[in-house]
């Protein structure tokens, strides 16, 4: 027995002890379709940090929407950064207490280091001439995205459509309604993810086109062949910043700030843009953009905070239950 | 060597009996009673008007309906193969057997998305059924194939022992008699498999009301019309919105127990009606 309580002792004893080494690895945390993007900065950043400091890191990966992934940190998934794909995810950490309040100003950009806009994946040729969010409303168009209620990159298509339709109808309400209803009643499917939206489109032979961020089309069309695909985008479309964040709760508790701030830095850097923009995300680094210019057509942008008011307000307006958005999706 | 005088076959019945209580406390009352903890924070104002908007009563209809034709489909084909793996012996019979758990062991979302590219228009049974007019993928068929395939195992499992303990002395004793099969059937063998078959359908009935992986992959999602009531749970989480997720939980799980507890009566009563009329 004494032996017993001696062992259990000695045992709470090295418990206790500090940790003293950083530890060498970190969790991301991102969004459904960037698994791949990151798995190639994953592939870029190890060496170079390697290089730069002596010690072999590990970069683990975890996928889902962004609005799942924000609900797991708030629950105790151990991320020490997030890249998701829209503000309003983050703010709930800032709400939860597990980031910083000042986010947004500790990466130049509004911390989103590249960006995309939702464009448009139709069959090759283009068989039903889709060319503009208009487009989307006609009868014999059949749409796929994934549901705005699970899938950030969605939101993004409900707000590019609206933003479109209010310049058009010049801010009629009830016409901007009745185009959004057209489009969500041309949808048969709604997807809980932006991956299985491109898989009922591109595998299942779903709809006529289908909109997701521009570098998902982009990646859509060279990985299923030209020849089966191509890429439209619109002439305006919205902003779609991809927000990264240091989760200081969890980088606190593990002592694992210093490699997350160098992760996300990297992704700032001449080579961590390289790998995105080889990826399809369009960069802010003018000589990398330059690099890829010919991969990204010219398109007018608006973004959230002009054309709704910021995201706070889009949570509120749109996205809530009862919201505008319900008001044109539950109308089946 | 345990007291011969003890009343009970088990030793220890106050030990074991407290770690069973404990572990069933821990891993079943305790999460529903968070739950309900959660629906206990709103108003019954509010919990009414989450549970009862438009949005929410097309799901259940979705929902339980296709969970009913799920498990009509199950009550029926499940007897049958039930049937058939206890009273014949045939080649590949074991095999057979073994693929019925097939659906408890495989990760739901794996089995929808099996059954999504099988019922596309390309898929082995899509190219068949859509010339003709029968659309499964992303309608209400979808989710009653999703449903029928990850809750038929219930049914077959419940039946099966009790078809195989089923006394053959009294099928010979009713045919002396000079009983006919369906006789036989309706007199001697159902009266003793219909507990165990009720308690297999209703099991599959509770199932189908909460399968979500298997089913999301095929429903097409489309709210008021494939949208069920598990999805919908879901689509409140991710607006951070716990007490109405967990309000539309509540009344999902109201049903399931309220099924259960009918057919535990059902079956109480029944039994009583065997020994009475025996």
């Amino acid at each position: 027995m004494k032996k017993l309580l001696a062992t259990a002792a000695s045992a709470l004893t090295l418990a206790a002890t500090p940790v003293l080494a950083q530890p060498t690895d970190i969790l991301n945390a991102s969004y459904d379709i960037a698994r791949e993007l990151f798995e190639a900065e994953n592939a870029a950043f190890i060496p170079s940090y390697e290089a730069a400091n002596g010690v072999a890191v590990t970069v683990n990966q975890s996928h889902a929407g962004t609005s799942t992934q924000a609900r797991a940190i708030l629950e105790g998934l151990p991320a020490d950064v997030v890249t998701f794909n829209q503000v309003p995810d983050i703010e709930r950490l800032v709400e939860g207490g597990f980031v910083s309040a000042d986010w947004q100003s500790e990466f130049a950009n509004s911390a989103s280091p590249f960006y995309s806009l939702p464009a448009f994946l139709v069959r090759a040729g283009n068989p039903k001439d889709i060319t503009d969010w208009g487009d989307l409303a006609r009868d014999d168009v059949g749409v796929i995205f994934p549901n705005p209620k699970t899938s950030g990159n969605a939101r993004y298509t409900y707000l590019a459509a609206r933003a479109w339709a209010d310049e058009e109808f010049d801010g009629d309400q009830a016409q901007v309604e009745d185009y959004l209803t057209k489009v969500f009643l041309n949808v048969p499917v709604f997807e809980t993810g932006g991956r299985g939206a491109t898989t009922a489109f591109a595998e299942r032979g779903q709809g006529d086109v289908l909109i997701t961020f521009e570098a998902e089309v982009l990646s859509a069309v060279e990985l299923l062949g030209a020849d089966q695909y191509e890429a439209v985008v619109p002439s305006v479309s919205l902003l779609a910043e991809f927000p990264v964040a240091i989760v200081d709760k969890v980088v606190d508790a593990r002592g694992s700030r210093d490699l997350a701030k160098s992760y996300l830095d990297f992704l700032y850097s001449p080579e961590g843009q390289r790998v995105a923009a080889e990826r399809n995300h369009r960069v802010n680094d003018d000589a990398v953009a330059a690099e890829f210019a010919d991969r990204f057509p010219d398109v007018r942008l608006v973004n959230v905070d002009d054309a709704f008011g910021g995201w706070a307000r889009v949570s509120e307006e749109h996205f809530a239950d009862g919201g505008l958005l319900d008001q044109v999706f539950v109308n089946q | 060597m345990a007291n011969p005088r003890s009343k009970h076959l088990l030793p220890g019945f106050g030990l074991t009996m407290g770690v069973s209580l404990f572990y069933i406390t821990l891993i079943i009352l305790l999460p529903i009673a968070a739950m309900l903890l959660k629906v206990g924070g709103m108003g019954w104002q509010e919990f009414w008007r989450i549970t009862s908007s438009p949005r929410a009563l097309a799901a259940y209809q979705i929902t339980f309906s296709s969970a009913f034709y799920a498990t009509i489909l199950n009550a029926l084909l499940g007897l049958l193969l039930a049937w058939v793996l206890t009273r014949y012996r045939f080649p590949g019979r074991r095999l057979l057997d073994a693929l019925v758990d097939l659906p408890f062991a495989l990760p739901t979302a794996v089995a929808g998305l099996v059954l999504v590219t099988l019922f596309a228009n390309t898929g082995w049974y899509g190219q068949f059924l859509e010339p003709n007019g029968i659309k499964v993928n992303y309608t209400q068929l979808g989710i009653i194939a999703a449903m029928t395939f990850t809750s038929i195992p219930f049914v077959v499992r419940s039946v099966q022992p009790v078809l195989e303990d089923l006394d053959a002395g009294l099928e010979s004793a009713a045919q002396t008699l000079g009983a006919s099969n369906w006789q036989i059937f309706t007199r001697v063998i159902w009266p003793s498999i219909m507990p165990a078959f009720i308690s297999g359908c209703v099991l599959s009935f509770a199932r189908s009301l909460g399968e979500f992986g298997a089913v999301v992959f095929i429903a097409g999602n489309l709210p008021g019309v494939t949208e069920i009531v598990s999805l919908l749970i879901y689509i409140r989480l991710d607006e951070y919105n716990y007490e109405a997720a967990a309000a539309l939980a509540f009344v999902l799980l109201l049903v399931a127990f309220l099924t259960l507890l009918a057919t535990n009566i059902l079956a109480a009563w029944q039994t009583r009606y065997v020994e009475r009329s025996a």
